[in-house]
């Protein structure tokens, strides 16, 4: 890399894993030259007030690319992420072709390459994600690949899970499931329940969810392998991954950022922006996630950013696809609706999921001298209005517009370029 | 108008009446529309020079032909936006056809949509007045109101009554829109259907559920039976017909278990033997004609309120005769 102007992140609040304290940051050559106070150097971003972050980590990001670049592209996603703080985020593999090969994998790799964020990429569990072959998942490890789901799906077959989990931990690989049985979904487009009853609506179960949660628990405990449980939706759910990772089994799980502010009473309006999969469940479901995040039993905020063009979502509801905006709203709904610790927070949506999709050497690291300068700082106190016309995403589906939100991304560094500079994406 | 206190612009569902008071406005003006639909010319000028659309997603013949018989009585002008041979058909979205109807100067679109809320979708993107006519399992506010008012006719009054809706109430947009408005007006409901046939949750539903139909036939002064439909054997929810007959078809023996004032209603299309045996479809006790006689004067109380001049008093008969048969009295 050639030498560049310093940068100084000037009065600060440093959070990262290690704790907070007060200090200026000085940046060069993408990596950070020093931490203390009173530093100088050629250029000063401000950063009075603010929280100085590693950057966040999106373990759960749908791009569209290749397939549906009227939804988005590898390159507007990479700018609503660092617009949201992140400096890294990992595409989900189903797009059109699947990301079930190393060349779709190499093809998304090489549209992220320019972005203004680290696009890794997940990679299929089987071919087509159609849960009927294994994809080939050595060829994918071999260019990076470390975490395989067929998210949008589960696996339905047990026996093919187990192989699936089998061959994973040869790899080393982690395996993440979209949990979902989807015979009792039998063609639901909401929460099963008192909502989706009144509404006619056919639902989707919690126990359609729950029963993947336990079957991939068990095989989890028979094979060895880490598996990830993406996006959890219910108290049940929730509780059967507490009790998992007391017992010592090797599981990680994520809470999206709707499932802890959003319920199934959204949906009264028939507005499709509030369908989305696993589908807003209950006011005691949406407590239990947040009781998961706080003591731990869920590490993860995730966004799963899933664009959808205008057109889709004038579709009546049950024609309507799923899926909701996620990447520039993530930060400010965890700040403004979790009451937790502000490093908590941090964690959840940066240094611990690097750790699980294995980026853990270049993101969400200590902010300490020497390391990647990936970086977030953050107005914890300003308050904006949502508004997905004013984002980045080529799609505007974001079931928060209008809604009054606390903290806001001041500014991002990847790889010690500042990315966005008081809120203006750079590129 | 007397009653409601805010205008109502559309009609998606029983609630958008504004409780029993809006409720008992319809059945009032219905009254007057029985009272044309009685004269030998039944052609009133009340909604001359307005436009209303008919939206048909779902086949529909009985619905439509009253809604069409409705208008044409109150001289509205009709136009049919032909879903099967038209733009929908190329891919136009809910929001381009409404628009583009609306953009033609239309008063009303009457919508029937496989989607439970389309029309609570084209509510929200158009200024004309919206009626739903049955949206996927949800709402058949019409249908609701032609019950009510068949009920009324015959009892007096819905107060206090014991209804009983019997079969596949959980895909069943009458039987939702039934229990809303039954209940409203005072009337108490019993649902009667096998487990698998119910929504998954009734919380927040004011009414009795039942598996035994032969225990509430006695208790009760109204069985509404639901069409029962052929698809649900493939899904597993019940074994056979014959056994749903068995079980939940009011037949020619379980009739008998009704006290002698007992009315049956039935919104139609009726599959005789299945869940109605044919000779108790024409008992005297039964009321399905009513129904659909009735149809069109609610249909065109619904339309009169929602475009009409907001007096509440019908205009005189006109002059105009009558541009064709009358189908409900066919």
């Amino acid at each position: 890399m050639p030498e560049t102007a310093s940068i100084v992140i000037k009065g600060g609040r440093i959070v990262d894993a290690t704790g907070e304290r007060t200090a200026d940051v000085v940046v060069v050559d993408g990596r950070i030259a020093a931490v203390g106070t009173d530093l100088d150097a050629d250029r000063t971003l401000d950063a009075e007030g603010c929280l100085v972050a590693p950057g966040l980590v999106d373990i759960h990001t749908h791009l569209r690319e290749p397939g549906k670049e009227e939804a988005e592209t590898v390159e507007t996603g990479a700018r609503g992420a660092a617009l949201g703080g992140y400096t890294a985020i990992l595409a989900m593999p189903n797009t059109t072709p699947a990301i079930d090969s190393a060349g779709v994998v190499q093809q998304v790799l090489e549209l992220g390459r320019s972005a203004p964020c680290d696009v890794f990429t997940s990679g299929a569990i089987t071919v087509g994600r159609a849960g009927e072959q294994l994809a080939p998942m050595a060829e994918m490890a071999a260019l990076g690949v470390r975490l395989f789901t067929d998210d949008g799906a589960g696996v339905q077959s047990n026996a093919m899970m187990r192989r699936a989990m089998e061959y994973a931990t040869g790899l080393g690989v982690t395996l993440a499931q979209h949990c979902e049985d989807d015979a009792l979904c039998g063609g639901g487009h909401m929460h099963e329940g008192e909502w989706s009853a009144r509404l006619g609506i056919p639902g989707q179960p919690a126990e359609a969810e729950e029963l993947m949660v336990m079957r991939d628990l068990a095989l989890a405990r028979l094979t060895g392998c880490r598996v990830h449980f993406q996006h959890l939706s219910t108290a049940r759910s929730v509780a059967m991954i507490r009790d998992a990772i007391a017992a010592g089994l090797p599981v990680t799980a994520e809470a999206t950022t709707h499932h802890f502010t959003l319920t199934h009473a959204e949906c009264a309006s028939y507005d499709p922006l509030y369908k989305v999969n696993p589908p807003l469940r209950t006011a005691d479901d949406v407590a239990a996630v947040k009781a998961g995040l706080a003591d731990g039993a869920i590490g993860i905020i995730a966004t799963d950013h899933a664009p959808h063009t205008a057109e889709t979502k004038e579709l009546p509801f049950d024609q309507a696809p799923p899926g909701m905006l996620g990447l520039e709203t993530a930060l400010a709904l965890a700040l403004t609706e979790l009451d937790l610790p502000v490093q908590q927070i941090i964690g959840a949506l940066s240094w611990n999921p690097a750790q699980v999709i294995g980026i853990g050497d270049t993101h969400g690291l200590p902010i300490a001298e020497g390391n990647p300068a990936n970086l977030c700082i953050i107005d914890p106190e300003a308050t904006w209005t949502v508004d997905g016309r004013a984002m980045a995403s080529r799609s505007h589906n974001t079931p928060y517009q209008g809604r009054e939100l606390k903290g806001r991304v001041r500014h991002t560094l990847l790889h010690g370029e500042p990315v966005v500079i008081s809120g203006e994406a750079q590129r | 108008m007397s009653g409601s206190s805010d205008p109502v612009r559309h009609l998606l569902d029983i609630p958008d009446l504004g409780g029993a008071a809006g409720i008992e406005d319809v059945m009032r003006l219905t009254d007057s529309f029985v009272e044309v639909s009685e004269r030998s010319i039944p052609r009133v000028p009340a909604l001359r020079g307005k436009t209303v659309a008919w939206l048909f997603y779902e086949d529909s013949t009985r619905t439509r032909l009253s809604f069409e018989t409705a208008a044409k009585r109150l001289s509205a002008d009709t136009m049919n936006f032909s879903v099967s041979s038209s733009s929908v058909k190329k891919g136009e979205s809910l929001l381009d056809t409404a628009k583009t109807i609306e953009a033609m100067g239309i008063d009303a679109i009457v919508v029937r949509h496989a989607s439970a809320g389309a029309p609570h979708r084209i509510a929200g993107w158009v200024d004309a007045a919206v009626i739903n006519a049955g949206d996927g399992w949800h709402a058949h506010p019409t249908q609701a109101l032609l019950d009510c008012y068949t009920i009324r006719q015959n009892r007096g009054d819905l107060r206090g009554q014991h209804i009983a809706i019997v079969g596949d109430i959980k895909h069943s947009r009458v039987a939702r829109s039934d229990v809303l408005a039954f209940t409203a007006m005072g009337a108490e409901v019993t649902l009667v259907a096998p487990p698998t046939l119910l929504p998954p949750s009734l919380e927040g539903w004011p009414v009795k559920v039942s598996h035994d139909l032969d225990q509430v036939l006695p208790t009760v002064d109204v069985v509404y039976l639901l069409r029962m439909q052929r698809e649900r054997m493939s899904e597993a929810l019940l074994p056979s017909l014959r056994e749903y007959t068995a079980t939940f078809g009011l037949t020619n023996r379980r009739v008998e278990r009704l006290r002698d004032d007992a009315l049956v209603m039935h919104p139609g299309p009726m599959n005789r033997g299945v869940e109605i045996a044919a000779e108790v479809a024409d008992l005297p006790r039964s009321v399905i004609l009513d129904q659909v006689r009735n149809g069109v004067a609610v249909r065109m109380a619904v339309l009169y309120l929602l475009l009409g001049s907001g007096t509440g008093l019908v205009p005189p008969p006109s002059t105009v005769p009558p541009t064709e048969e009358d189908p409900a009295r066919a």
